[in-house]
């Protein structure tokens, strides 16, 4: 590697400059320090409360949102990392007023008590059933276990996500 | 949360380049330990370098039955990879046992390799440490050490090497390719995981800005029977007490070939020469097992907390091989 290389980047911060995400499929334009988490950027820049601070620190899982179509954790995730990359969150899982499937199951089966870890269990939940990992309770519980409920709700949100797989099923 | 900056490189002579250039710059990829470490104060960077646009991220089958796995691919994506599964079924499962299905889509392979240990008083700045500051001492010698190691430990450090899937890579001699100022080098895995010796702060031998690009697994027909098992305090989304990669292949009821490495009780993924030498043409038989593990765990040094290990650790081998030699011995 030569010396010389050229650096066609452009390096940001440490103060609050524009960065450019697109959130629920609408291009927002922010004013973040490169040290916002996109957790943060979320909730206190763009007002969408509904991924959830628990631990801040990857134990949680009440902040899992996607990012292009994965799972992960907002509160390890940067917010200039993600432009270019296309993040969803629970406001963004049905259309206004409509319900998705997971989350009309979770009311059905009264999957939560406080409500706190409930759009990180369904976030999760929506992908563990698209990755196929929702045969039995042993395999949801095992691909569910990065969403920590301290209500201990768990068996109704096992009850609710094998509620989506089996109408999933009865309709192939 | 200290600021800092950040950018994103394109290509991984500009992110070397980029990282080199200040003494206080380091690469971002998953970002899972780095992100956390530098909310805590435990990292200082003034600048990252994000390279998850590089692409580093393939999975190839190698014309010999090996593997190389691309820096910047996920650990859900090498678990769940053909080629991972059916040859190297070891690797696929230490992967799934790892942290949580959120973590394994963000957090890369070379990553892995370089994640920092899970000691609370690393993790603590008020805390000494010789891995984080050196020469202040250690604080879990006589400190809450039940997690801590009991192989491979020295006066100045006992913390355990975190990860899963380093343990079957050490056990099937991978080896990790870098790129670097000082060009491109390929460093055997056992020369990669360094002893804390008296430089606990030093865990891999890799340069300020040489960045992993692939980690190659060669051709090993007997991974193709091999298991990783893994106990712990709760049943999912937790580190190592101690665990187990091994593989074995048997013929006319003794042991032609053995590969063992333990994780959660060593300062580095610990590979288990002693009890392979033991197993070398010896029957397969449980009374064998537990005595390759009685001599690999001789050399323990367990403190009061973490005593237990020495035990379960030679258990957990011998239930991966009664497992893996199930009606053939």
């Amino acid at each position: 590697m030569s010396t010389d290389v050229v650096l066609p980047v452009t390096e940001r911060g440490p103060e609050a400059g524009t960065a450019v995400l697109t959130v629920n499929g609408q291009v927002r334009e922010l004013q973040v320090e490169p040290r916002v988490s996109l957790l943060d950027a979320l909730r206190e820049h763009l007002g969408l409360t509904g991924s959830k601070k628990g631990c801040d620190q990857g134990t949680c899982g009440a902040c899992t949102v996607w990012v292009d179509g994965r799972r992960v954790l907002a509160c390890l995730t940067l917010a200039v990392a993600c432009e270019g990359r296309e993040v969803t969150t629970i406001e963004g899982l049905a259309a206004a007023g409509e319900l998705h499937p997971v989350q009309a199951a979770f009311v059905e089966h009264d999957a939560f008590q406080c409500g706190y870890c409930t759009p990180g269990q369904i976030m999760s939940a929506v992908k563990l059933l698209e990755e196929g990992h929702a045969g039995d309770d042993g395999e949801i519980a095992e691909w569910m276990s990065g969403n920590i409920c301290r209500c201990a709700a768990y068996p109704n949100i096992r009850a609710a996500i094998r509620g989506v797989r089996d109408a999933a099923g009865s309709e192939r | 949360m200290r600021p800092f900056s950040y950018v994103r490189a394109g290509d991984a002579g500009t992110a070397i380049a980029l990282v080199r250039e200040r003494p206080d710059s380091a690469f971002l990829a998953g970002g899972t330990t780095e992100v956390d470490l530098v909310r805590q104060d435990v990292l200082r960077p003034g600048l990252l370098v994000d390279i998850n646009d590089l692409p580093l991220d393939g999975i190839e089958d190698l014309p010999d039955g090996g593997l190389r796995i691309g820096a910047l691919a996920r650990m859900s994506e090498v678990a769940r990879a053909p080629g991972v599964m059916e040859r190297f079924p070891v690797i696929s499962q230490a992967l799934v046992l790892g942290a949580s299905a959120q973590l394994r889509n963000m957090a890369s392979m070379g990553g892995n390799l370089c994640q920092r240990v899970r000691c609370s008083y690393f993790r603590d700045p008020a805390s000494p440490c010789n891995k984080r500051d050196p020469g202040t001492g250690c604080s879990a010698l006589d400190g809450v050490n039940r997690g801590h190691a009991i192989l491979g430990t020295s006066d100045h450090c006992i913390a355990t090497h975190p990860s899963d899937v380093a343990v079957p890579l050490t056990a099937l001699d991978a080896v990790v390719h870098t790129s670097g100022p000082g060009g491109e080098r390929a460093i055997g895995i056992d020369d990669f995981f360094l002893l804390p010796g008296d430089t606990p702060q030093r865990e891999h031998p890799l340069e300020h800005g040489e960045l992993i690009t692939a980690i190659e697994v060669p051709g090993a027909p007997v991974a193709r029977r091999s298991v990783y098992l893994k106990f712990r305090d709760r049943q999912s989304y937790e580190f190592a007490l101690a665990s187990v990669a091994a593989a074995i292949r048997i013929e006319d009821g003794t042991v032609a070939e053995v590969r063992l490495a333990l994780g959660g009780v060593g300062t580095r993924p610990w590979r288990a020469r002693r009890a392979e030498a033991a197993l070398a043409g010896q029957p397969a038989s449980a009374a064998s097992f537990a005595e390759a593990a009685r001599q690999e765990l001789a050399a323990a040094t367990p403190h009061p907390m973490n005593a237990f290990k020495v035990e379960l650790a030679q258990r957990a081998i011998v239930r991966a091989l009664n497992t893996l030699t199930d009606g053939e011995r």
